[in-house]
């Protein structure tokens, strides 16, 4: 057998002890010594089962019935178990707060080494050298809660490199982060497996930013199978992508609406590589200049309004600075920044959570300093990014009818406005069922009903679709869509530059505590200067225009929105 | 000793973090003045019926030694006790009367809250005092007097905070069942 | 919220020594005190606490926040104690020297007065070394110095987990809580004691389940890692007794034996002067 192989798949299968069909079906797949792959595809997929095989929690948590055969290291990995596995295999988890286990830096990258129980002065040793491998070793005594949630994924991988492993296994690693924190933990991958020349398997439905690196291969999955295995410029170039429920980089699909097309010598992987002929560059120019510029919207009647919103927590930390926002009615508008730059303690104030030191809030005219929390709450509607965090009744009518009940209201009045609130959400034909049977964007759409049925004027989401993929990102934004359509003004707080380009004409940008940019979302993403402050992400676009000569990259990108609308709207 | 598995261990560290919070900050006015209403011992006869009396146990010894710590005035033993020994009670019951899973019916909450009285009236009407009068010697009427506001509260707490909890995992548990849209 | 347990880190002959010989001074220094009610023995001890104390460099407006928590519950333990019990000193003691008649039942008696000293330097005694364990121990040794005095590494690892994850949880808790408020939760005065447990229990039951959700997620990073692969492991926090660490622990073990011994001789746990 090759001894470069590190991981070989063959003709394995596997199902769940209490699923009634199989997960996974005849995968073969062979990863190399040094290789990077991506493997790809929608949540169910068998994604997920697979990278657990890899690493052993199946079958030691997760028992099933597995056929055919699986060897890592060359020897095969159900012999080998959990722990015989973990030092060949290093698996960084989606959910970093649950990868954190130490109560400080230091002693989460230990962990791994205290459970072999290594000598404690030779541990400090090895805990320095990891840590100064990812760049941590400024913040070794430092808590969780103390860095940022960058620090906290390469605290999760020095954590796993401990056990200096062949194989590096990242699950959604770009999941929980801010646009350009995703961006270089892109390239700290690259660079991390340059210098260990280990192999890396990352799980990401995100094509479009792993693709940011070089990647070696990408395998792409679809109903517990494998559909795709071969080169990320081969994949683009199949069109293979849309019926797999994954989003094509926006380059290639503006490329695609162009007319232009597409060869595997063109590589349109990797954007800095592309290659366009003068007669393809013409071609993406006339397209652009042949399209109607969008129409703009009328502007409506002012319905919140901050001036100078001024907050300092308890311990010192001065939140917001001033903030002045005018929403209109009707909008529907993204708030960015990054972690801290204040734009979930604004949500927590214009809802009444915390009190601002200073500043005033008028909502349709009203001050809403003098309203309590539950009075806001007649007026804005604030939806928690976890479902799970808002649901507390059995059944889906209860927790719809649980504000108004709260209220007083008497329950003629309450049924009709319940019904009205599930009709609205898609909801109805499922009144009598209890929230567990039902999925994880229904559920959002339960708390987002329980919501409306107050009948807000505005709704306030945090980040509606973390961590969704691209079915369930559609379903959740295309209904907050109808809704916005129907009169309720939504702002949206938002990591997601793809949601906030899509659906919303307007983003107002916070960074430390202040707003550097309150313009239309595609022009915020395509000046340099906002992205950097702001810890956000360029489209491809922006590069795409530029590679074609196009000098006004933000119409640009608002016109390839309007088409990407038109096609995908039918 | 017997080996538990490392989701128990979590359970009890989760469960205890959470019996801290709850004991520690969310405090809800009682009617008798300077009290607070103890929801923990909700969670905790919950936590016990789902993840057995050792972890029951460990939930209540594990939270109630850091609240204690966190206020500074010394490891009030006797009480950090019985609540170990409530959660060891209430797992116990649990066990012998079968409340786990998809058991908890109108039966089950009905052994559940007999099983979490019964439970409250051995720690805080003998274990509590019992210690109390062989560590601090204290006397018999007070410690009898507090016993049974502790008892009375907590009973009534953990009848209604721990029978919703259990109703509510109960319901989110997905049954293989016949739902049909309307 | 780091500072949970007011660790105050401080460089002191305490605070070198280790979490583990600390944590058994502790149990053993609390046992002696709690083991009998000898009045001198009681006395010294506070008075070698206070010295403690000092020698620690913990000042007292470090810690007065948890002193007057510590205070009233002593004051309001000790008052409950007389208006339920006024003659329990005369039933320790055995006689009854009356010297105050208030009214009703209450009467001051000098072994009532001579028990609540007792109780009080009961306390005195142990909170000192109580908060000084806790201001100078940092919690990362905790689950080690548990190991190191024998409980099994899981349930030691157990209370590490909970300390790792008390702000997760509290942060929860005050997000949940403030959705549920605007949904109409009412958690004051306002709603009877009932419809208040009722609601608090819509936050308590997301707060709780989607905690138990994150069960299974950090078992699982626990279990990659290598968690319980083996019947010991080390600690990267532990660290090697010394001379001192040793010394100490002698000293309070034969603090413990001074107690049981004074029990054995007195032929009782109550120093009694009223004989």
């Amino acid at each position: 057998m090759d001894k470069d192989i590190v991981i070989s798949f063959d003709k394995f299968g596997f199902q769940y002890t209490a699923q009634a069909e199989p997960t996974l079906y005849d995968i073969n797949l062979t990863v190399r010594k040094g290789e990077k792959v991506l493997i790809a595809g929608p949540s169910g997929c068998g994604k997920s089962t697979l990278a657990h095989c890899i690493n052993g929690l199946i079958p030691a948590a997760y028992p099933g019935r597995i056929i055919g055969s699986l060897t890592v290291g060359g020897r095969d990995a159900v012999e080998q178990g959990l722990f015989g596995l973990s030092k060949t295999v290093g698996t960084v988890l989606q959910d970093s707060d649950g990868q954190f286990i130490g109560l400080t830096v230091a002693e989460d990258i230990a962990f791994a080494l205290e459970n072999d129980g290594v000598d404690t002065a030779e541990m400090h040793e090895q805990v320095k050298k990891a840590a100064a491998l990812v760049g941590v070793e400024k913040v070794l005594s430092h808590a969780p809660h103390e860095i940022s949630g960058g620090q906290k994924q390469r605290v999760g991988l020095a954590g796993v490199m401990v056990n200096s492993v062949d194989v590096l296994l990242f699950d959604e690693p770009l999941a929980n982060l801010d646009p350009a924190t995703g961006k270089q933990t892109i390239q700290f991958i690259e660079e991390i497996q340059q210098r260990t020349g280990c192999a890396v398997v990352i799980i990401e439905h995100r094509l479009e930013d792993v693709l940011w690196r070089k990647v070696d291969r990408v395998v792409v999955m679809g109903e517990g199978r494998i559909v795709y295995d071969g080169s990320p410029d081969e994949l683009l170039c199949a069109g293979l992508l849309q019926s797999a429920g994954i989003r094509e980089p926006l380059y290639v699909t503006a490329l695609k609406y162009a007319g232009v097309q597409l060869t595997p010598e063109m590589h349109p992987a990797f954007l800095p590589e592309l290659q366009l002929s003068d007669a393809q560059k013409q071609q993406v120019r006339e397209w652009f200049e042949s399209r109607p510029a969008p129409a703009e919207k009328a502007q409506t009647p002012v319905l919140l309004q901050t001036q100078g919103v001024d907050f300092t927590y308890d311990k010192g930390h001065h939140a917001l600075k001033g903030i002045d926002v005018t929403v209109r009615r009707g909008e529907m508008l993204s708030i960015v920044g990054t972690n801290g730059a204040g734009k979930s303690t604004f949500s927590k104030a214009v809802c009444g959570f915390v009190r601002p030191q200073g500043g005033s809030m008028m909502l349709d005219g009203e001050d809403l300093s003098s309203l309590s929390i539950k009075e806001r709450a007649d007026r804005i509607g604030y939806v928690m990014q976890n479902p799970n965090q808002m649901l507390c009744k059995p059944m889906i009518f209860d927790e719809v009818a649980f504000g108004l009940r709260n209220r007083g209201i008497p329950e003629e009045e309450v049924r009709p406005r319940v019904e009205e609130a599930l009709r609205i959400c898609g909801l109805y034909p499922f009144r009598n069922w209890p929230v567990s049977a039902l999925s994880y964007g229904q559920k959002k759409r339960v708390t987002i009903a329980s919501i409306l049925v107050l009948r807000p004027q505005l709704i306030l989401l945090d980040e509606p679709t973390a961590g969704q993929d691209l079915a369930h990102y559609t379903e959740i934004m295309e209904f907050l869509r109808s809704l916005n359509e129907q009169g309720v003004t939504v702002v949206l707080i938002t990591h997601d530059m793809h949601l906030m380009l899509e659906y919303t004409p307007r983003a107002v940008v916070f960074h430390d505590g202040r707003i550097i940019a309150d313009c239309s979302a595609a022009e915020v993403l395509n000046s340099p200067e906002i992205v950097a402050a702001a810890n956000l992400k360029e489209t491809s676009l922006y590069h795409l225009s530029m590679l074609c000569g196009i000098d006004k990259p933000e119409a640009f990108t608002r016109c390839f929105i309007a088409r990407d609308q038109e096609v995908r709207g039918k | 000793m017997k080996k538990f598995s490392v989701k128990t261990i979590v359970a009890i560290g989760i469960g205890a973090a959470l019996f801290f919070v709850l004991g520690r900050f969310v405090s809800i006015p009682s009617p008798v003045p300077n009290t607070t209403i103890n929801l923990q011992y909700g969670l905790l006869a919950f936590m016990s019926v789902v993840y057995g009396p050792v972890a029951g146990a460990l939930i209540g010894l594990i939270g109630h030694a850091l609240i204690d710590f966190s206020w500074g005035w010394g490891i009030w033993w006797s009480w950090v006790i019985a609540s170990a020994v409530y959660g060891a009670l209430v797992g116990l019951s649990a066990k012998v009367f079968k409340m786990q899973e998809n058991e908890l019916g109108k039966k089950g909450l009905i052994k559940f809250n007999i099983a979490q009285v019964v439970g409250h009236i051995i720690c805080w009407g003998v274990v509590a005092p019992v210690l109390d009068i062989v560590i601090y010697s204290e006397p018999l009427e007070k410690l009898f007097a507090q016993g049974l506001f502790a008892g009375i509260s907590n009973a009534v707490t953990t009848a209604i905070v721990g029978t919703l909890l259990c109703i509510a995992y109960a319901a989110a548990k997905p049954k293989a069942g016949s739902l049909t849209k309307e | 919220m780091t500072n949970l347990f007011n660790y105050i880190e401080r460089s002191s002959p305490i605070h070198r020594m280790t979490g583990a010989a600390k944590l058994a001074c502790l149990l053993l220094w609390s046992f002696a005190a709690m083991s009998g009610f000898h009045t001198l023995l009681l006395a010294a001890l506070t008075v070698a606490a206070v010295v403690l104390f000092r020698i620690s460099r913990i000042r007292v407006k470090d810690i007065s926040f948890m002193l007057g928590f510590t205070f009233t519950f002593m004051i309001v333990n000790n008052l409950l104690i007389y208006l339920i019990s006024p003659e329990h000193g005369v039933s320790i003691y055995g006689s009854r020297t009356v010297l105050l008649e208030l009214f009703g039942p209450y009467v001051i008696t000098a072994e009532q007065l001579f028990y609540h000293l007792n109780v009080a330097l009961k306390y005195t005694c142990t909170i000192p070394i109580v908060l000084l364990f806790i201001c100078t121990t940092d919690p990362s040794e905790f689950a080690a110095s548990l190991n190191r005095i024998g409980v099994s590494y899981r349930i030691s690892y157990a209370v590490a987990l909970a300390l790792r994850y008390i702000p997760d949880v509290q942060r929860a808790y005050t997000e949940i809580a403030n959705a549920q408020q605007a949904r109409g939760v009412e958690m004051s005065k306002k709603a009877s004691l009932i419809e208040r447990l009722k609601n608090v229990s819509a936050i308590l039951i997301p707060l709780i389940l989607s905690s138990m959700e994150r069960i299974d997620t950090i078992s699982n990073a626990m279990e990659l890692r290598g968690f319980g692969k083996n019947k010991k492991r080390s600690w990267y926090s532990a660290r090697p007794f010394g001379a001192w660490d040793w010394i100490s622990m002698a000293v309070c073990g034969a603090l413990v034996v001074l107690s049981l011994v004074l029990t054995a001789l007195n032929g009782s746990r109550f120093f009694n002067p009223f004989v």
